[in-house]
C-alpha cells in the first residue's frame, strides 16, 4: 500500500488492524504526533489529511492509502519552524509539550474551517457569510485538543496572534510551505 | 483488536454483496465509534466493508427537502448552506456534538449507528446486557447519572449518544436503505429501538443492511428551529439532556405545528409526541409549553443519580419553545434564530 506522509511516498504493507497513529509512530519512526488517550478524547494524535485535521489513533490506516497526510514533521522544511511554532514558544502555549503537535495541527486547519465558513457550535448567525474568531469560538472550535498542564491562554494567544489577528498569506498556512514570516506581535 | 478482513466497495450494491447478510460483518465510515470499541474487544467482527467511498452527496431539492448521501461527513452536512437555512436544528445539533476532528471524520450513517456510551457497556468487568445478553445490568444500581429516564426496561437504562439523531427525529428524517431483499425506507423514529428484554438488539436493521442516504422532508417552520443541549463541561460531551425544537404558531397566537425530541434521556432519540399533541391547537405561552413538557415527562422515571434529568428535561423544552417563539415575536430573519450556545445554559 501507498501512503503519502508530508510529501514523501512510503511503499508499506500493513495490518488491517493499525491505526494511522500506529503507522506514523511506529513503522515511520515519525514520533512528533503523540499518542494520548488512543480513543478519539484528547487530540493529541491530531494530523492533517488533505489539510482537513482528523484524529489519527481513531483512523485505520488501510482506510488513508493514497491520502496526503500531513504530521507536525511536514509543517516546515528543514529547522525552519512554522510561525504558529515559533508563537506557542513565545507565548508559552505548552509545558510539557506533549499536546503541542496535536495542537498545532489542529489549529492551522481549524482557522482554514472557519475560512471556508464551516460554523461551531457558538456561531451565532448559521447563516452569516463570514465570523468573527474570538477567544470563545477559538476555544470551542479548539475543544477537541486537551492540555493537561492547563496552558490554554497561551494557545489561544499564539493561534490568535499567528493565524487570526495578522491574517497571514494563504501561502504561510499551507502545510509544508516554510516561510520567514514573523510569528510574534 | 481480533484480525479481521478488510474490503473496500465502490458503490452500494458491492457494499451489500461483501456483507453477504451476515451479523459479523461491519460497515465501515469513519470509524470513529467502531474503530474504538473493536480496540476495546466489545465489538469483534470477522470483516468491515469499507462504505466510506459512498454517497457524499448533499442535494437540496425545489420542494424544500434535503438528501444527504449517508457517507457525507458530519462537518460537511453542518456547513452545508441548505441545511443551515431550511433545517437550522440539525446544523446546530452536529456542531454541538464531538469535536471538529471528530466531524471531519464521522459519517451521517455512523453517527445513525454509533453505539451507546454507557460505561458499563465499555467496561468488560461489568455486567452489561448489551455485551452479553442476560448477563445482567451494573448501571441500575450503579453511577447512573448519564442514563436513561423514558422507556428503560429492566435490562437496560442505556441512552443513544448522538445529538445529530435528536434533530433528525424532530425532523422525520427517512432513512434510506439496502440489502439483498433491495432498498427500503424507514423514518428514523422506527429505525432505532428501546431496550425492553433485547437491548443487544438496538436497530431494526438486518444484518448486512446497508444505509445509503438520509432524506429530511421539507418542513417549513424547521428554517426557524433549535438545539438545545446541557452538558457537563462546556464543549466536547455527550448530552445530558438536549432539544431539538421547531414551532409554527399562527396569527391568532395557537400552535398549529411544533416538532420536539429530546436526546440524553433514552434508548432512542426520543421524539415527543405526546407534548407535541398536547400543543397543537394550543396558545403558544409558556404555560403551554409546561403543562405539554409535564405530559411527556409523566411516565419518566429517575434512578439514584439521574432524576434530576427529568426536570432538566421539563426546563429545556419550555425555554426552547419561548426562545423560538420569542424570536418570532422580535422579527428575527428566518433561519438566523442563533441561540444554541453548546454551554450548560444557565437560564433553564
Amino acid at each position: 500500500m501507498n501512503f503519502k506522509i508530508n510529501g514523501r511516498s512510503h511503499e508499506l504493507t500493513v495490518d488491517p488492524r493499525i491505526s494511522l497513529l500506529e503507522l506514523l509512530r511506529e513503522r515511520l519512526r515519525l514520533t512528533g504526533t503523540k499518542k494520548g488517550c488512543d480513543q478519539g478524547a484528547c487530540g493529541a494524535c491530531t494530523v492533517l489529511v488533505e489539510g482537513v485535521r482528523i484524529n489519527s489513533c481513531l483512523a485505520l490506516a488501510v482506510q488513508y492509502e493514497g491520502r496526503e497526510i500531513t504530521t507536525v514533521e511536514g509543517l516546515s522544511a528543514e529547522s525552519e519552524l512554522h510561525p504558529l511554532q515559533r508563537a506557542f514558544i513565545e507565548h508559552d502555549g505548552f509545558q510539557c509539550g506533549y499536546c503541542t503537535p496535536g495542537q498545532i495541527c489542529s489549529a492551522i486547519a481549524m482557522v482554514d474551517e472557519a475560512r471556508r465558513g464551516v460554523p461551531s457550535a457558538l456561531t451565532q448567525h448559521l447563516c452569516a457569510p463570514k465570523f468573527d474568531l474570538t477567544h470563545a469560538e477559538l476555544r470551542e472550535r479548539m475543544s477537541g485538543n486537551l492540555c493537561r498542564c492547563g496552558a490554554y491562554n497561551g494557545i489561544i494567544d499564539a493561534i490568535e496572534t499567528t493565524l487570526v489577528t495578522q491574517q497571514p498569506a494563504q501561502d504561510a498556512l499551507r502545510p509544508g510551505a516554510a516561510t520567514a514570516q514573523e510569528g510574534g506581535r | 483488536m481480533m484480525p479481521f478482513e478488510y474490503s473496500r466497495a465502490r458503490d452500494s450494491a458491492e457494499a451489500v454483496r461483501l456483507a453477504g447478510g451476515r451479523s459479523e460483518v461491519r460497515f465501515l465510515g469513519g470509524g470513529t465509534n467502531l474503530v474504538d470499541l473493536m480496540r476495546e474487544t466489545i465489538e469483534s467482527p470477522r470483516s468491515l466493508v469499507d462504505v466510506t467511498g459512498l454517497s457524499q452527496q448533499i442535494v437540496a431539492r425545489e420542494d424544500g427537502s434535503i438528501l444527504i448521501g449517508a457517507e457525507a461527513r458530519n462537518t460537511a452536512v453542518a456547513a452545508d448552506w441548505n441545511v443551515r437555512a431550511r433545517f437550522p436544528m440539525l446544523a446546530r445539533a452536529i456542531l454541538n456534538g464531538a469535536s471538529g476532528q471528530i466531524r471531519n471524520m464521522a459519517t451521517v450513517a455512523g453517527n445513525i449507528m454509533q453505539r451507546t456510551r454507557c460505561y458499563y457497556f465499555y467496561d468488560e468487568a461489568s455486567r452489561c446486557n448489551k455485551r452479553t445478553p442476560g448477563m445482567g445490568c451494573d448501571a441500575l444500581e450503579g453511577f447512573n447519572r448519564i442514563h436513561a429516564i423514558l422507556g428503560t426496561s429492566s435490562g437496560c437504562v442505556a441512552t443513544h449518544p448522538s445529538d445529530m439523531c435528536v434533530a433528525l427525529a424532530a425532523l422525520d428524517a427517512v432513512v434510506h436503505l439496502e440489502s439483498a431483499n433491495g432498498p427500503r425506507v424507514l423514518n428514523i423514529n422506527e429505525l432505532h429501538r428501546l431496550p425492553g428484554d433485547t437491548p443487544h438488539v438496538e436497530t431494526e436493521l438486518a444484518p448486512g443492511e446497508l444505509i445509503t442516504a438520509v432524506e429530511i422532508p421539507a418542513c417549513s417552520f424547521a428554517a426557524r428551529s433549535s438545539y438545545l443541549k446541557v452538558r457537563d463541561r462546556a464543549s466536547y460531551a455527550f448530552a445530558l439532556v438536549s432539544i431539538a425544537a421547531a414551532i409554527d404558531v399562527g396569527d391568532d397566537g395557537t400552535v398549529r405545528d411544533v416538532r420536539l425530541a429530546l436526546g440524553g434521556v433514552a434508548h432512542k432519540p426520543w421524539r415527543a409526541r405526546k407534548a407535541e399533541a398536547a400543543l397543537r391547537g394550543a396558545p403558544a405561552t409558556e404555560a403551554s409549553f409546561s403543562s405539554a413538557a409535564d405530559v411527556e415527562l409523566r411516565d419518566a422515571r429517575g434512578l439514584e443519580h439521574n432524576a434530576f434529568k427529568i426536570e432538566l428535561a421539563r426546563r429545556l423544552m419550555v425555554t426552547g419553545l419561548r426562545e423560538l417563539i420569542g424570536a418570532e415575536g422580535r422579527g428575527a430573519p428566518s433561519g438566523a434564530h442563533g441561540h444554541a450556545n453548546g454551554n450548560g445554559r444557565e437560564d433553564v
